[in-house]
């Protein structure tokens, strides 16, 4: 059995290759109106709770300000991220990779538990990057693939009027149309926080065998010790 | 000069991708799947609702304190200028097109006609929302009245304003045509239309974006295709700034 499983390979690949499109592509939406509003409505900037910075053309799909564009490659790898994770929670179910490898026990909630992987993982920890993910990766991933991602998707779908008849009740319950915007925008951040912390973690760590484990799968070990 | 090569390699670099972007975006395999995309994004909507479906509607005490203006907001015709001084009296709106029956309304014969009242949410293509109530009669009523003939597949809206040089159109298809919150509205929260929101008849498709909501609204036309008619993309933003057809998103 490999560490990595050929579906979370492929769907990790895809998905960082769609969350960068969608990621730089929002950016440049975001430019359109740059201010948030919680409810049903808002379009009086004095209204707004928070008005972001211009996001600097390097940083846009395209690398110009152009709405029309950025919607036509955000509204399309839309259905690669959306499809994609649905095929891996549906992979994850079936296979048992979530049970096995995210899903936490009670003891991995521990400050002591916690403790130790983080204390693993300081300069001479001798952390072992074979085993099987510690409790605050269990922990870190369960949040990205049950909160964060399926909160991009509802949140998105929320926002698209032509959606949103099909499910009012969801926008009702992201607490109205601009909410769900301004959800939109706090979750992307949130998964742009974990992608920064998720290259950090693999660049000090064997960088170049974490990446080659990601493509050829890598070998599984388990955990020895109880 | 490493850095200054070393500055040049990286906005080459960046550059590069971007360039091949663009030109991806605007013709070849990206252009038709961006086209694809958006067609199975309307299939999906046209799928998990029904086709009459309708969008939220509030209640009064949910509007907002206004309902912002985009787009054109003043009309500089002479035209429509003497239309305003004289309180839109004579302004005329046309059905025709593939109709049986062309018409000919004036504001009085729109205004007699059964009237929907409904407080729905404006989302602009921008991000941001008002809430408001509008008034007018549906517009599946006058393609009735005029009799759309077979092979009619697109309603299109004329419009008295002028942005950029162009006129300003705008159009759909006869689900949203004969969807019941389609209505030609000619009053907001009980009093005629503002110059800003479209004075004095707009359009509301109230299930896709602003842009869609043709305003200073003089004809409506049913045609079998819109490929001859201005830019051949649908609309004033689909053809000027490739904006996409199908606003539900």
């Amino acid at each position: 059995m490999r560490r990595h499983s050929i579906v979370t390979r492929i769907w990790h690949w895809i998905n960082a290759a769609a969350l960068v499109v969608l990621f730089m592509s929002g950016l440049n939406i975001s430019n359109a109106h740059r201010h948030l509003y919680w409810g049903n409505y808002g379009f009086d900037p004095a209204d707004a709770w928070m008005t972001v910075m211009r996001f600097p053309a390097w940083t846009t799909i395209p690398q110009r300000y152009d709405l029309a564009e950025a919607r036509d490659w955000h509204n399309t790898s839309a259905w690669v991220f959306a499809l994609g994770l649905l095929v891996m929670w549906v992979a994850s179910v079936i296979t048992r990779h979530f049970w096995r490898d995210i899903a936490t026990q009670r003891s991995d909630w521990s400050l002591r538990a916690l403790a130790k992987a983080v204390r693993e993982h300081l300069p001479g920890g001798g952390a072992d990057h074979d085993r099987p993910y510690n409790p605050v990766q269990r922990i870190t991933y369960g949040i990205v693939l049950g909160i964060f991602l399926p909160m991009m998707v509802f949140t998105g779908l929320a926002i698209s009027p032509g959606f949103e008849v099909a499910a009012p009740w969801m926008v009702d319950l992201l607490g109205g149309r601009q909410s769900a915007r301004s959800l939109h925008f706090i979750f992307a951040w949130a998964l742009f926080a974990f992608f920064v912390v998720h290259i950090v973690m693999v660049l000090t760590s064997k960088p170049l065998k974490q990446i080659t484990r990601m493509i050829t799968g890598g070998a599984r070990k388990e955990s020895t010790v109880a | 000069m490493p850095d200054i090569k070393r500055r040049t390699l990286l906005a080459g670099m960046v550059a590069m991708p971007a360039a091949a972007c663009s030109e991806l975006a605007e013709t070849g395999p990206a252009g038709d799947l961006f086209d694809a995309a958006e067609d199975w994004h309307r299939s999906a909507h046209r799928t998990l609702a029904s086709r009459q479906a309708l969008a939220p509607e509030y209640a009064a005490d949910e509007r907002s304190p206004d309902i912002r203006g985009n787009g054109t907001l003043k009309v500089e015709t002479a035209e429509y200028r003497a239309h305003e001084a004289n309180g839109f009296a004579d302004w005329r709106l046309s059905v025709g097109g593939l109709v049986d029956n062309p018409l000919s309304l004036s504001m009085a014969d729109l205004r007699a006609l059964p009237q929907r009242t409904q407080i729905t949410r404006h989302d602009c293509v921008e991000g941001w929302s008002a809430i408001a109530e509008w008034s007018g009669p549906q517009l599946s009523a006058l393609l009735d009245t005029a009799k759309v003939r077979e092979g009619a597949n697109f309603i299109v809206f004329r419009c008295a304003d002028v942005l950029y040089g162009r006129d300003y159109y705008e159009s759909v298809d006869m689900v949203d045509a004969y969807h019941p919150q389609t209505i030609i509205a000619h009053e907001l929260n009980g009093a005629p239309l503002p110059e800003k929101n479209g004075a004095p008849l707009r359009m509301r498709i109230e299930r896709q974006l602003g842009y869609k909501h043709a305003k200073y609204l003089t004809a409506i036309e049913a045609v079998a295709s819109f490929d001859e008619i201005y830019g051949g993309k649908g609309g004033f933003w689909e053809d000027i700034g490739d904006y996409q057809w199908y606003a539900g998103i």
